[in-house]
C-alpha cells in the first residue's frame, strides 16, 4: 500500500520549485516538452543544453541525481525498440565496431532516446516536487474537462481500496486451495476480475449516493483556489523560454 | 412537541421500488429537536429505504417528510440535504476526497462557503470528533474508527438539523465504540441512529422506534422496548447473549 503520507513519486521538500503553483509547473513542463520535441535531431548540442537546463531545475529543487536517475528507469521498456532501429532500418549503412548499422536508424534511435529521456526527466522532476492532489488542482485550474479531473481524483482515492479488495479476494481464493498456475485457471481469474468489477461498480453507486447527500449537483465545489502571481509564472516559464531560445538557435545554425 | 418545531416529521410515508416491491407502508414518526432516537428493526424492515427518504434521495410514493418545518421536495433539495446529515455505514463510501480536509470541506463548499469561513467550519467539525490533527491525511491511511469519526465530521461541517447514522457501531472495536458514543453525546444536535446493535441503542438513545415490515410497530423508551420480550421476538430483535437491559442503568 502507499508508503507514509504522500505518494511514492513525491519527494517532500521546501524548495522554490516545490512552492510554485501546480498549474504553472504543469504548463512549464508541457511547453518544455513541446519545444524539445520540435528541435531538429541533428542539433545534438541543443539536447545537451536542455539536459543542463533540467539539471539546473533539479538542483534548485534539491533533488539528488541518484533519485532522479532511478525514477527515470521507468523509461527503459518504452525506448527498448529504439535500440532495434539501427539494426532494422533501411538505407545507407555504416560499420561500427564491425557491425553494419543503418544511418537513418541511428538518427531515429537518437531522436527517440534523447527526446524521450528529456521528457521523462521533466515529468519526474514535476512529480517529485508536486503532490498528486496539487497536480489535480493544477489540471482543474488549467481548465481540463472537470469530468476527467474528477475521474483522476477518484482513482487516487479508491486505487488503494480496490487493490485491497483484490488482495482479499486472492487470499480467499488461495485459502480454498486455488493455485493460479497454468492456463486452465484463467477462467477463475476472469471470474474474480468480473466480481471485482461488479463490487467496484456498486461501490461507485454508494459513493454517488453519499455525494448527493452532501449537496453534490454535478460539479465538484471549489475548496482550494490556486492562484499564481506574475512573478511565479515568470519563474515557472523560465525553463521553457530558455529551451525555446536553444531550439531557435538549433533551427538557425 | 408540536410539529412545527420538530426536527423531523414523517407522516403516512409509503414507498414501492420501481420493480414493484413495496418497502414502506405508511410510516409515521416525529422527532423533537435535540432528541436522540434509535430506529431498530430486523434486516429488510425498510430502515435504509426510510433513511434515503429523509434527504430526498428517494421520493415518497405517498405521505410526507418535513425537516424543521421544510417539506422534502424537489425545489429545496439543496437546503434539505444541508439540514439532514446522513453518515453511511461504510466510511470508504462516505470519504471520497483525497484528503480529510477536502472531504470535510465538501459539503459546506457545495453550499457555497469559501475561504476562511470554510477553513473555520472544517476545523470546528474535526475538533468536535477529535480528529483535528489528521486534517491533511488521506482517508485510507486512517484506522476504521478514525474514518468513522471523520465521516461524522463531514456531516457536522454542514451544521445539520438532524444527524442520521446508519449502523454507527458496525465494525468498531469496543474502545472506538465508546469514543464514538462520547462524541455523539457531546454534540448539540438531533440524532436518529439506525441500528440493530441493541446495547448501543440503549446506551445512546433514551427513545427508540421499531420498524418492521414497513411500518412503525413500537415507539417508546428504549429500556422498556428492550424488556418487552414478546415485541422483541415478534420482530426478530434479539439481545446479545448474557445482556439484560434491566441490569443497565441508563439514567446517567
Amino acid at each position: 500500500m502507499g508508503a507514509g503520507h504522500a505518494h511514492r513519486l513525491y519527494r517532500h521538500g521546501h524548495s522554490p520549485v516545490h512552492r510554485l503553483p501546480p498549474h504553472c509547473k504543469l504548463a512549464a513542463v508541457l511547453c518544455f516538452v513541446v519545444v524539445v520535441v520540435s528541435t531538429p535531431r541533428e542539433a545534438m548540442w541543443a539536447f545537451a543544453l536542455y539536459a543542463v537546463l533540467l539539471g539546473a531545475v533539479a538542483g534548485v529543487a534539491r533533488i539528488p541525481a541518484g533519485f532522479l536517475l532511478k525514477r527515470m528507469l521507468i523509461e527503459v521498456p518504452f525506448v527498448a525498440f529504439a535500440v532495434l532501429m539501427p539494426f532494422v532500418a533501411q538505407g545507407e549503412r555504416v560499420e561500427v565496431m564491425g557491425v553494419s548499422l543503418s544511418v537513418s536508424g541511428l538518427w531515429g534511435a537518437w531522436n527517440v532516446l534523447a527526446k524521450g529521456t528529456l521528457g521523462v526527466a521533466a515529468s519526474v522532476i514535476l512529480a517529485s516536487t508536486t503532490e498528486l492532489r496539487e497536480l489535480l488542482l493544477g489540471l482543474q485550474r488549467l481548465k481540463l474537462p472537470p469530468l476527467l479531473v474528477q475521474i483522476a481524483s477518484f482513482m487516487i482515492r479508491y486505487g488503494d481500496v480496490i487493490t485491497d479488495e483484490m488482495r482479499r479476494m486472492r487470499i480467499a481464493r488461495e485459502s480454498r486451495g486455488f493455485d493460479s498456475r497454468g492456463i486452465r485457471q484463467w477462467g477463475v481469474l476472469g471470474k474474480s476480475a468480473g466480481a471485482l468489477f461488479i463490487r467496484s461498480y456498486e461501490r461507485g453507486e454508494r459513493v454517488h449516493l453519499a455525494m448527493m447527500s452532501r449537496g453534490y449537483a454535478g460539479s465538484m465545489p471549489v475548496i482550494d483556489e490556486v492562484t499564481a502571481s506574475r512573478a511565479q509564472w515568470a519563474r515557472a516559464l523560465a525553463l521553457p523560454l530558455s529551451a525555446l531560445a536553444v531550439c531557435l538557435l538549433g533551427w538557425t545554425l | 412537541m408540536d410539529a412545527v418545531t420538530a426536527s423531523l416529521d414523517v407522516s403516512g410515508l409509503a414507498y414501492a421500488y420501481p420493480d414493484g416491491h413495496q418497502a414502506l407502508f405508511g410510516v409515521d414518526l416525529v422527532i423533537g429537536r435535540g432528541e436522540r432516537v434509535a430506529l431498530l428493526g430486523p434486516n429488510g424492515a425498510g430502515k435504509t429505504t426510510l433513511v434515503l427518504h429523509l434527504n430526498g434521495i428517494l421520493t415518497a410514493g405517498s405521505g410526507s417528510v418535513t425537516v424543521a418545518g421544510l417539506p422534502v421536495a424537489r425545489e429545496h433539495l439543496a437546503e434539505i440535504r444541508r439540514r439532514v446529515g446522513i453518515v453511511f455505514q461504510d466510511p470508504d463510501d462516505q470519504l471520497f476526497m483525497p484528503s480529510v480536509r477536502e472531504d470535510v470541506a465538501f459539503g459546506p463548499a457545495a453550499s457555497g462557503l469559501r475561504g476562511p469561513e470554510l477553513e473555520a467550519r472544517v476545523e470546528k467539525a474535526l475538533g468536535q470528533v477529535g480528529m483535528a490533527e489528521y486534517v491533511d491525511r488521506p482517508p485510507h491511511h486512517l484506522s476504521f474508527g478514525q474514518r468513522r469519526r471523520v465521516a461524522v465530521a463531514t456531516v457536522l461541517a454542514m451544521e445539520p438539523e438532524i444527524l442520521v447514522l446508519d449502523e454507527p457501531s458496525s465494525n468498531l472495536d469496543p474502545a472506538s465504540r465508546r469514543e464514538l458514543a462520547e462524541i455523539l453525546r457531546s454534540l448539540d444536535v438531533t440524532v436518529l441512529m439506525v441500528t440493530h446493535d441493541l446495547p448501543y441503542a440503549l446506551e445512546m438513545c433514551p427513545r427508540a422506534l421499531v420498524l418492521s415490515e414497513g411500518v412503525i410497530v413500537a415507539d417508546g423508551p428504549t429500556a422498556e422496548l428492550l424488556c418487552d420480550e414478546g415485541l422483541m421476538r415478534a420482530h426478530r430483535l434479539e439481545l446479545p447473549f448474557g445482556f439484560d437491559p434491566r441490569s443497565v442503568d441508563t439514567r446517567s
